[in-house]
């Protein structure tokens, strides 16, 4: 299998990001053009994050005044193995590990994290003016979705700090976000979007599937096919279009292809939304409904928001896929902290 | 395993009007009380505390709904 693209590049500081030791010497320098480097990474929607082995404080003031603190999510400044400051970053990102890429100068460090980590991939500081040209350091689409990433990262970040400090139950604290669920169908600027989507999103994807935004396209005209494109905001700020939904139109059933929500939006119960209008539409238009699950080893968590949403198995497995069914019945009221807009049109 | 069970949900419960109330039979899905983030835990949990494997063929909300039918979900497992 192709070595998937990487979402995020873990940054050892000491001789890595500047030359020079900060412990023994406060006057350290960035390394010539790194900046350059982070900053065409970030463009591209790839996250930085550090495993340093420093001071905190000291290590934080010194990277603000260097002007590149901002670039950084999660840092991880300790005095721990690097191999669990990966872990804490991997579980903050709730990105696969082998989206990862941890760099550091030091061979020692580089093996302990590969021991605990063997999808991770882990480099040589030494070849960091190469990572620009590096093809797993080439998403294969750039969208306004991916110059806004750190920024959409670090809205949640200080969503989830309200949200820890927020003393009650979740359904209150999620209340307080105004989030609103816009649901459309996919217009000629979401393709390239949708395709990415499919392509960046492992976990949260019911069947694996890619498609490609020609295919999208096609699908999106011949009249047999609705593509659903989710986007989400709150108070915060936007999320960006985070779900996407291929859905197969035939005169009895319907049948989902494909069923994909983004990392970021999983505690906010946008599947059950989409699934319930989805539901909805269904029984309104006297069809059945379906989904494809294809269980890749690491997406079990949608197989779940399946069952959540009282999906069956219908059928047994089939290469590897097994169709669910949902009968339609005790369909729940869409949650009262989320305002859902649909401007889908089921008339066929 | 009953007092285990109830107080995993308990202690997920998306809403709680300080004293929300639930039987061993209601549907924790279905009244909203708990959502698929949620389910993902239950499973961990009852996979780990019990000592049982959760297949994919098990994923049926019919397993999980309520108290009682975990209960008999997990027992049928062991």
């Amino acid at each position: 299998m192709k070595d998937p693209t990487i979402k995020c590049v873990i940054w050892d500081l000491d001789n890595t990001i500047w030359d020079g030791t900060l412990l023994e010497d406060s006057s350290v320098s960035l390394k010539p053009r790194i900046v350059e480097v982070l900053e065409e990474l970030d463009r591209r929607g790839i996250l930085h994050s550090i495993a340093s082995r420093n001071d905190h404080d000291e290590a934080m003031a010194k990277l603000q005044e260097l002007g590149i603190s901002d670039y950084f999510l999660y840092p991880e400044i300790r005095w721990d193995a690097k191999s669990l400051s990966v872990r804490r970053i991997q579980e903050h990102l709730n990105i696969a590990y082998d989206t990862l890429l941890f760099i550091d100068d030091q061979p020692f460090e580089r093996d302990e994290v590969a021991a605990s980590h063997e999808d991770v991939w882990c480099l040589d500081s030494r070849h960091y003016l190469d990572l620009p040209e590096e093809p797993r350091l080439k998403p294969k689409y750039i969208t306004r979705d991916s110059e806004m990433r750190r920024r959409m990262y670090q809205s949640d970040i200080v969503r989830r700090q309200e949200e820890e400090e927020f003393v009650g139950p979740k359904e209150s604290f999620l209340r307080k976000l105004d989030m609103v669920l816009e649901i459309t169908e996919a217009q000629e600027e979401d393709l390239v979007r949708a395709e990415e989507l499919t392509f960046r999103t492992n976990q949260l994807n019911a069947t694996g599937r890619t498609y490609t935004v020609e295919s999208l396209d096609s699908m999106r005209k011949d009249g047999r096919h609705k593509i659903l494109v989710c986007g989400l905001t709150d108070k915060y700020g936007s999320y960006g279009k985070i779900g996407l939904a291929v859905l197969e139109l035939e005169k009895d059933v319907w049948k989902l292809n494909l069923l994909l929500f983004s990392c970021r939006v999983m505690s906010a119960g946008v599947s059950s939304i989409l699934l319930s209008l989805l539901r909805n539409a269904a029984r309104d238009n006297g069809v059945r409904l379906t989904a494809d699950f294809n269980d890749t080893g690491r997406n079990r968590m949608m197989r779940i928001a399946y069952m959540v949403a009282g999906f069956v198995e219908k059928q047994p497995q089939v290469n590897g896929v097994v169709l669910l069914e949902n009968d339609l019945t005790d369909i729940p009221p869409a949650p009262d902290y989320c305002k859902t807009i649909s401007k889908v049109s089921w008339s066929t | 395993m009953r007092e285990k069970i109830r107080s995993i949900i308990e202690d997920n419960l998306k809403i709680f009007d300080s004293d929300v109330e639930f039987s061993d039979d209601d549907h924790i899905f279905r009244q909203g009380f708990v959502d698929s983030l949620f389910a993902v835990k239950l499973l961990a949990f009852l996979e780990q505390e019990f000592d049982i494997k959760i297949g994919n063929e098990d994923l049926n909300i019919e397993n999980f709904h309520s108290v009682n039918k975990i209960i008999s979900f997990v027992e049928s497992k062991k």
